[in-house]
């Protein structure tokens, strides 16, 4: 049931963004892509889920932009 | 049951919370020193946290005959100005000796900047040239990875940090194993929308065993539980964990892990 209730929120947020017209958004881009691992057979999907949206690079930045994290890179 | 609260931010809360944890089984609670949700304007500042970390809040835990103890710090959230950082590392070692203070932390990296890793270099320096315990804070969500690879690279630069004395926290399913595989603590914290929720973690310990690991709540200003490891408790229980193997994560983990600094007496 618990897992049922997550997969019909991130649909229906889905939906809701869509409607918005916000699908184009980089953290709903990045969100869609790490739905595809979901499906996949390894099983380590929530490692891959994570990993598809960290932030690849290996250097620090020049200045902290901020101090929150929006959940997805932005390249 | 018994466990031990090995992260919390006691500060942020109601006094309440502490009824709830002794009421839960806490024989213990451990304080990193932290970011306030606002910058702080002068070392003035830091001072007058530092004194709520070790002599104010001890106190008010030990109205519920809950041992408190802290460890101290800059946190990399206000890392960005360095000359202020400058000037708050330089009363650190002044509060590292008071009587609850385990170490210095939680230090680490926040959005993984150029000051904030000087920042932590400079903290790392001053735990290893005193052989503190070292508590490390990684970034949150997309910069966790970056950040957690960053952090224990600087960790291994100083030859005086050993790794059996510093925790990784905040780890998750991509960056456990980057924490444990070189001898590393690491630390699994519930919260209720990021980092990691308690069947997640039990997830984890079922995968990477229960050797230097440990859970915590992280309860703070924001959005958190402080009964968050009664909760995980309640997960492994219902997943058939024996007891002698939870007492292990939730108590002895954290109690030998801290024991290594012999200001910390339960």
């Amino acid at each position: 049931m618990d897992a049922r209730i997550k997969a019909i929120d991130i649909a229906a947020f889905l939906d809701r963004v869509q409607r918005a017209g916000q699908e184009d958004d980089y953290r709903v881009v990045a969100l869609r892509e790490a739905l595809n691992h979901l499906l996949e057979e390894d099983p380590d999907r929530a490692k891959r889920v994570l990993l598809s949206l960290s932030d690849p690079t290996d250097k620090p930045i020049p200045v902290a932009p901020g101090k929150g994290a929006a959940g997805a890179w932005s390249g | 049951m018994r466990y031990i609260e090995p992260h919390a931010h006691m500060v942020s809360r109601t006094t309440d919370d502490y009824e709830k944890l002794i009421t839960a089984g806490c024989e213990a609670v451990c304080e990193p020193a932290f970011w306030a949700g606002f910058d702080r304007a002068s070392v003035e500042g830091f001072r007058d946290y530092y004194l709520q970390l070790t002599e104010y809040e001890p106190a008010r835990a030990a109205k519920f005959g809950l041992p408190h103890y802290t460890w101290i710090c800059l946190n990399p959230k206000e890392a960005e100005d360095l000359a202020l950082a400058k000037d708050v590392l330089d009363i650190i070692p002044e509060f590292l000796d008071k009587p609850n203070v385990l170490g210095v932390g939680e230090i680490g990296l926040n959005k993984n900047s150029r000051n904030e890793l000087e920042v932590l270099e400079r903290h790392i320096e001053i735990a290893a040239n005193r052989d503190e315990l070292i508590l490390v804070h990684t970034p949150h969500l997309e910069d966790k990875r970056k950040g957690t690879k960053l952090i224990i690279d600087a960790l291994l630069n100083n030859p005086k940090v050993r790794p059996e004395r510093v925790i990784i926290d905040h780890v998750e399913e991509h960056t456990i194993q980057l924490a444990m595989d070189k001898g590393f603590w690491a630390g699994m914290t519930l919260y209720p929308e990021s980092k990691c929720t308690p069947a997640r973690a039990v997830d984890m310990l079922e995968l990477y065993g229960t050797n230097r690991i440990w859970m915590n709540c992280a309860c703070d200003w924001g959005i958190s539980d402080p009964l968050a490891v009664p909760k995980a408790i309640v997960e492994m229980r219902r997943r058939g964990h024996d007891q002698n193997v939870i007492d292990k994560v939730v108590y002895q983990n954290p109690h030998s892990f801290m024991s290594q600094c012999p200001k910390f007496q339960l």
